[in-house]
């Protein structure tokens, strides 16, 4: 039988606040622990929660991004259960009234489709300490650092149905957060945690079956494994006439594999009820078309621009929309050299590919928009062949300057007289007496293969620098000059 | 310096009659002589006090003092105080040191109060007889064989006996009135958003509200004006100006329409608390007010939706208290469950472990909609109650409890019992109003209590009334019977 397979997700996604969501400690990763708890964060006796209102702004500004119902009146609620690294003994989250309601994503997958995934809310909350159970013998260390941190809990329709699409979809989610700039979306610090609702359905089927729940999962990489693996791991239990049992299971990246959370405990029971130390969050139609307007542009609709106003192919444009400061670099190197396919292709090849090898963000890029553009104008103005310029790159990625002081200290310039080339051709024909009787002897196909050789010494005697355009020119003049003087 | 209201230690301290330092000393002294017998303390901070008392008489001999410069207070046991143990009467903070002050103690403290320690309480104030302890129980300064009420009995107690010139006290179903109508003093509950929480260790955080217990209304004005006010740090208080409730004890009483709910004077009343009461409402009248009948029909919900809302709320807000982080650990735990059960189990007493297994069960899955939703529907149906009467009436009045301070021992079997004590004042937290009580006479040698309530943030019209009552009656002049050598009252 062939399956369906339908995921859903629910990220857990860092919002990128100076301070916690109830209290004013430092939300900063990897301090000491337990130096960024505060009263309110060790649920001290008679500490109350101040809502941050930043991470309300985020979490509007997230609602707006996906065009999703704004909860004009959000509630918090506590959500009660014991544990260690919970210090209030709930968490303070919200239930019945998120502050995000209904919305919609779009995601384009590598084939160059796209499908639209719904957003059944999002809700703020507070992330709950560490536990460390390494280093003490037998105990358990709590580091209440991160207690406290705001979370934004999106949560999606069933309306995954691979690996794939909640690859796309994560991918499309963390850009979108670092284009608001609401989340540092970095998923090996923790900003960006998912858990997969996955169940499998024969093919054409439309009611949804058993599913389990993979929690905790944090890198693109081990979603799209841990999907695999549950998608195999259930379809051999129904074909074999078996039930998916429901729970939660965690995915064990050292052996690729998800497994069953074997829990003591029964189902829990929350006991959710209305949070009464802090007053329902009441938003005013001015401030959400306040932030509304200053939202910036967001991935669609800049990739949408991109393909009209600068001629990319769609392709092209999503990677370069991809994130706000490459989109961003792209746009400005592109106004600075006029030319806006040759930026893409620079930005796209040179460019990312050296950043990835060295893995650099293009925040920290070496070579500037405005170098880059430099560089690109003395291609088109015939400066430098586009060969040369590889070279003048990598110099300016080593810091020795922009392209013109390269070209200069280098002598790099395009050798484009006409005498001084010539020189060179004509040094290469005498130099080359059998190359040049096979070329005269051959037909037209054949000599328009043979002239490369040629062109190759003469691009070598000049070290790359030969109007490769000229070159060809003058070659073709002198071989066929030289056939009718013989 | 005997049996001074905080009105007159105010003026006597700024006229050098005698120094805080000396006020100081003769309040400790009174408590070493007599809170043996009451232990309406828990904690006596001789130190923390005189050290106090000293700085307040260099800000005495300055210009302009605060306030309330030089006047030794005592805070109930459940406000934190910096360095000072912070118990709230359970074996659970037995060890518990706060690093900060509650806003209300940082604020008296600011208007020049001097902090003799901190007083006795029923167990996270659950309770309304001060017996549920752990530091054992509090006796009434009328008759130490009878409770002071509670929670705040610690407080009412130490007023009434001069252990201090005035306290603080929590009421989240009648904590400060009861006790002030059994101990025969003044203690009025704000405005719920009216004083800061932060620092005063919740019960139920809907329902708790801070205020002052003293011996007269003008005294509960003075200490409320230095209370109350916004605190950004507690998002529940309200930021509304906070008026000059002693200038304000001047109103008149003239066409002040005084509404008695009938519902608040039917069996349950004893006979002879309801011809106080009546003589009460007759200076009223004498001074200008009108009575007028009026109906608060969903009455009899108060106790059912209180007694499902604050535990419910308790139940969380006592989840903390889990041996983690600060508070009673029990020995060497086997795990982690073991370190839970027991450290709770060891560290809270049976009324607080009734509470939070009552609060758990009604938030309880599948019994959430039957008992939390319900009792909030109930609390919204007694709310409009009371908004309602305020447009027809100003303040509201009645008893404070049904009857004058019971037995120790009495209710302790019976809890149900012991919950009905509060069912005149439990109404008044649901709906988040303003509501005192003053002494309004006595029956058997006991102390009996009148109740004021006032719409939201009517604190001003209540307090002068209660005032304009104690310029025309002596009620609240009446000192409880100097102790006999055994310790045993009449």
């Amino acid at each position: 039988m062939s399956w369906e397979t339908v995921i859903g997700l629910e990220v857990h996604l860092q919002l990128a606040t100076q301070s916690k969501i109830f209290s004013g400690s430092s939300t900063r990763f990897g301090a000491e622990p337990n130096t960024q708890a505060s009263a309110v964060d060790l649920a001290m006796p008679g500490m109350l929660p101040v809502l941050n209102e930043q991470a309300v702004r985020f979490a509007v500004m997230f609602g707006l991004g996906i065009q999703a119902e704004i909860g004009r009146r959000s509630v918090f609620d506590r959500k009660n259960y014991f544990y260690p690294d919970l210090p209030k003994g709930y968490q303070i989250s919200q239930f019945a009234e998120p502050i995000v309601g209904r919305g919609e994503f779009e995601i384009t997958l590598d084939d160059g489709s796209s499908r639209r995934i719904g957003i059944t809310r999002a809700h703020l909350e507070e992330d709950a300490g560490k536990s460390l159970h390494e280093d003490f013998h037998g105990q358990t260390g709590i580091d209440l650092n991160r207690a406290g941190t705001p979370l934004l809990e999106i949560v999606t329709e069933p309306d995954l149905r691979s690996a794939a699409e909640a690859v796309a979809y994560l991918k499309a989610l963390r850009s979108l957060v670092l284009y608001l700039g609401i989340s540092d979306g970095n998923m090996a610090e923790g900003s960006m945690r998912c858990d997969i609702n996955i169940s499998l359905r024969p093919a054409g089927s439309d009611t949804l079956g058993t599913r389990a729940e993979i929690k905790n999962v944090n890198s693109f990489r081990f979603v799209e494994k841990a999907i695999q693996f549950e998608t195999l791991r259930q379809a051999d239990i129904l074909e074999s006439g078996g039930r998916v049992v429901q729970e939660t299971r965690l995915y064990d990246a050292e052996r690729d594999e998800t497994r069953s959370m074997r829990s003591k405990e029964v189902a829990n029971d929350y006991r959710y009820f209305p949070e009464p130390d802090l007053l329902p969050v009441v938003l005013e139609e001015s401030w959400i078309a306040q932030l509304r307007s200053e939202l910036p542009e967001l991935p669609p609709a800049k990739r949408a621009r991109f393909v009209s106003d600068y001629g990319l192919s769609t392709y092209d444009a999503g990677v370069l929309v991809d994130s706000r400061a490459l989109a961003d670099y792209f746009e400005a190197v592109a106004r600075d050299c006029g030319d806006a396919k040759i930026a893409a292709n620079w930005v796209q090849g040179e460019l990312l590919g050296q950043l990835n090898r060295e893995d650099l963000d293009i925040t920290r890029s070496p070579v500037s928009p405005a170098q880059l553009a430099g560089l690109i104008r003395r291609i088109l103005d015939d400066t430098i062949s586009g060969k040369i310029a590889k070279q003048v790159f990598e110099a300016m990625w080593q810091g020795e300057g922009d392209a013109d002081t390269i070209i200069d200290s280098r002598g790099l310039k395009q050798v484009s007289d006409s005498g001084e080339l010539e020189a060179m051709v004509d040094t290469v024909i005498a130099d080359s007496p059998d190359q040049v009787a096979q070329y005269r002897a051959a037909d037209a196909g054949k000599q328009k293969k043979l002239i490369g050789y040629f062109v190759g010494q003469v691009m070598k005697a000049s070290r790359g620098q030969a109007n490769p355009g000229m070159v060809n020119q003058l070659l073709a003049r002198k071989l066929g000059d030289n056939q009718q003087d013989a | 310096m005997n049996d001074m209201t905080v009105a007159q230690l105010i003026q006597a301290l700024r006229d050098r009659e005698f120094s805080s330092v000396e006020l100081t000393r003769r309040y400790l002294d009174r408590i070493a002589q007599r809170d043996g017998d009451l232990n309406s303390y828990i904690s006596v901070a001789p130190e923390v006090a005189l050290a106090e008392a000293e700085a307040a008489d260099r800000l005495l001999t300055g210009d302009n003092p605060p306030a309330l410069a030089g006047i030794p207070i005592a805070h109930k046991d459940i406000f934190c105080t910096r360095g000072l143990r912070t118990s709230c009467a359970s074996r659970m903070l037995d060890n518990f040191v706060p690093p900060y002050d509650a806003t209300v103690v940082e604020r008296l403290r600011h208007a020049g109060c001097v902090t003799l320690g901190k007083t006795n309480m029923d167990e996270f104030a659950m309770g309304s007889s001060s017996e549920s302890s752990y530091y054992g129980v509090c006796r009434n300064p009328w008759d130490n064989r009878r409770v002071p009420g509670g929670s705040s009995g610690g407080s009412a107690a130490a007023v009434a006996a001069d252990l201090a010139a005035a306290a603080t006290g929590t009421d989240t179903g009648g904590s400060i009135r009861q006790p002030a109508a059994l101990c025969g003093i003044t203690g009025i509950k704000p405005t719920y958003g009216r004083v800061s929480r932060l620092g005063m260790i919740a019960f139920a955080s809907s329902l708790d509200q801070g205020g002052p217990m003293a011996r007269t209304a003008e005294d509960c004005a003075i200490l409320l004006g230095a209370m109350a006010g916004h605190d950004a740090r507690d998002s529940t208080s309200m930021d509304q100006p906070v008026p000059d409730y002693r200038a304000a004890l001047s109103l008149s009483l003239q066409g002040l329409r005084i509404g008695l709910p009938r519902e608040w004077f039917g069996e349950q009343l004893q006979p002879a608390v309801a011809d106080r009461i009546h003589a009460a409402l007759r200076e009223l009248e004498a001074l200008g007010a009108t009575l007028v009948d009026i109906d608060l029909a969903h009455s009899e919900l108060s106790i059912p939706a209180y007694y499902i809302i604050a535990p419910a709320e308790a139940s969380t807000n006592l989840a903390r208290y889990d041996g983690v982080r600060y508070g009673h650990r029990c020995d060497s735990p086997r795990d982690l469950h073991d370190l839970y059960t027991r450290s709770r189990e060891e560290g809270f007493g049976d009324e607080v472990q009734r509470r939070i297994l009552v609060g758990t069960y009604a938030l309880s899955s599948g019994y959430y909609d039957a008992f939390y939703k319900k009792a909030q529907q109930a609390r919204r149906l007694i709310r409009q109650d009371f908004l309602d009467a305020f447009s027809q009436v100003d303040i509201i009045a009645g008893p404070t409890t049904p009857g004058p301070a019971f037995r120790l021992g009495e209710k302790t079997d019976d809890p149900v019992a012991m919950y009905l004590e509060d069912i005149y004042t439990l109404g008044v937290n649901l709906a988040g109003l303003p509501a005192l009580s003053m002494p309004a006479g006595q029956v058997g040698g006991l102390p009996v209590g009148l109740q004021l309530v006032g719409p939201h943030f009517g604190e001003a019209q209540l307090l002068a009334t209660a005032h304009q009552l104690q310029l025309a009656t002596d009620w609240h002049l009446s000192r409880p019977p100097a102790p006999t050598a055994t310790g045993d009252a009449a």
